[in-house]
């Protein structure tokens, strides 16, 4: 009984993605004379041949990576010397900025981006990758959380640093950084998740092709007129899907830690 | 402890909060002082006061538009939420096979947006969609769901709590984790039942849990956006004008920066309201990550 659930419950969220990947293997007529038959008469690639034709897939899969790399690395890169100063130093205006960055957990994209994007247009900035990466490149909840992991860490282990000559860069890059590495590494996967799948912000902020990301260009795909060709943007779509499923298959358990909160 | 020297502090700060300054809380000054004029984008901005929020209250579009999000909210946050829950509870158990259905179902939280809206339009559509022919198979009627103003936003909250349900159930199946075995053990030598276990020992250990889920739940399905932009274009007569896409439509499509950042203004005090109830239940929740 519990294993039948549990079975139906696996079907419930499989078959979408078999049927995405079946659909993505017929033919132009196959789709327009029996669009529900389960299986391709034969399993052909022409769809994905169509995908590279009609869209520069490699090129908006590099800006996607360059892109939630970028802002992965820097949002760490960022967040552990705040985080440090946060948790470890004594000093007048700690208990503002902390309420700062407390203050920006409560503010989404989805506040921010009209004036944003007036700004970057005044600046010229638009269809950049800075516009893409910089809005991201420190995050509230990266600091909130390299924060909370360093409150933990001893003191001891700075003040033998300190007394060793570290400086204060190597204390938080080479030092501490090694101990908060369960937090880093979920912080790094859950934000290249995040920036990666994201159609959002690339969406408002680019106008042109210069740094179309992936999801944007497959959602473009669409718009322009496939019509009832439903199989080209099926395999858009597992073209789009599959790198963040090998990474899901690779690290689950980073993952879903994160998202779990244990 | 004491920095080494007293501009430290700041140098290790500063990037991030000149950063944070410039993106977060010189946008929301901004869209404040911009909802207070008229502006195309073209012509220079004109300062009109509160006309563009009197504009948006005098045709009763702002109420219906925080109406409509607001129930497509309750749809996601209950379905998202009892199916999470049943899920965890399901699937709350050891062996390869429970393993790979957790992730099946967690898989969609990890796929984009565009990806999962796009497969559901297909699956959706009236003639060759896969969902039409199983209607068509048990003898239901044809059904527009993307193009029925009666089925689009509950057509909508589905595919939302099918891509979030896996979030819920990860979320919930940690709370269940932390329910001390010994205590339903104890509640079983008693005589009670899986129900009595379940309504007496582990509900009221997850009800901070299952606060922090509708919280989280609710403020990503307020901010909805990507399956409205691909799926329905905010149609069919604006059914699916969600709050997000409202403010998007003004700024893109309208060009009126105004209305666009009045409309910004009371979605951040709404979303502000629902937000600070999270905070407080993650509070309550204690330590743990994102």
């Amino acid at each position: 009984m519990v294993t039948a659930m549990a079975a139906a419950a696996a079907a419930l969220w499989i078959a979408p993605y078999a049927w995405m990947v079946l659909t993505s293997l017929k033919t132009l007529p196959e789709i327009v004379q029996r669009p529900t038959a389960l299986l391709p008469e034969h399993f052909d690639v022409g769809a994905y041949r169509e995908v590279v034709e009609s869209i520069p897939v490699a090129r908006y899969m590099a800006t996607t990576i360059a892109m939630a790399v970028l802002i992965a690395t820097l949002q760490i890169a960022l967040a552990l010397p705040a985080g440090y100063a946060l948790a470890k130093l004594r000093f007048v205006g700690k208990k503002t900025a902390f309420g700062l960055v407390l203050a920006c957990l409560l503010v989404p994209a989805q506040v921010t981006f009209v004036p944003v994007f007036l700004m970057l247009a005044k600046v010229g900035l638009v269809n950049t990758m800075a516009a893409l990466v910089l809005p991201f490149a420190v995050s509230a909840l990266g600091i909130f959380l390299v924060r909370q992991a360093l409150v933990s860490v001893p003191d001891e282990i700075i003040e033998a640093a300190r007394l060793d000559g570290a400086s204060e860069a190597t204390i938080i890059y080479r030092i501490l950084a090694p101990h908060l590495m369960p937090t880093l590494v979920s912080l790094f996967l859950v934000s290249f998740v995040f920036h990666y799948n994201d159609y959002f912000w690339p969406l408002v902020m680019t106008t042109d092709d210069t740094v179309r990301t992936l999801p944007l260009g497959v959602a473009l795909l669409r718009e322009q007129g496939t019509g009832v060709r439903w199989h080209i943007v099926m395999a858009a779509n597992v073209i789009l899907s599959v790198p963040v499923l090998a990474l899901f298959a690779l690290a689950q358990k980073q993952l879903v830690r994160a998202v779990g909160g244990r | 402890m004491k920095p080494r020297a007293r501009w430290h502090p700041w140098a290790m700060l500063g990037p991030s909060l000149a950063l944070l300054v410039v993106f977060f809380v010189v946008p929301v000054v901004l869209a404040a002082y911009q909802s207070l004029f008229a502006w195309d984008m073209l012509t220079p901005p004109e300062a009109v006061g509160a006309d563009n929020y009197r504009a948006l209250m005098a045709r009763g579009e702002l109420w219906r538009i925080v109406g409509r999000t607001l129930g497509f909210s309750a749809m996601v946050v209950v379905g998202a939420m009892s199916l999470g829950l049943a899920l965890a509870i399901l699937l709350n158990r050891r062996g390869r096979f429970f393993a790979f259905v957790r992730g099946a179902v967690f898989s969609a939280y990890v796929v984009s947006w565009v990806a999962v809206a796009l497969l559901w339009t297909w699956m959706l559509d009236p003639d060759g969609g896969i969902v039409a022919a199983l209607f068509r198979g048990v003898g239901l009627p044809r059904v527009g769901f993307l193009t029925d103003t009666r089925f689009v936003l509950p057509a909508l909250a589905a595919v939302t709590v099918w891509k979030i349900t896996g979030y819920a159930m990860i979320v919930f199946l940690s709370g269940l984790q932390s329910v001390p075995p010994q205590l339903l053990e104890a509640a079983a030598l008693d005589g009670a039942g899986p129900f009595a276990r379940f309504r007496y020992v582990t509900w009221p250990l997850l009800r901070p849990t299952a606060a922090f889920v509708a919280t989280t739940s609710l403020i990503v399905s307020f901010q909805a956006f990507d399956v409205v932009r691909i799926m329905t274009q905010g149609g069919p007569a604006n059914a699916t004008t969600l709050f997000v896409y409202a403010i998007y439509e003004q700024v893109f499509l309208n060009l009126s920066v105004g209305k666009a950042s009045a409309l910004t203004v009371v979605f951040f005090v709404v979303l502000f309201a629902l937000a600070t109830a999270q905070l407080r239940a993650w509070r309550a929740r204690g330590s743990g990550a994102s």
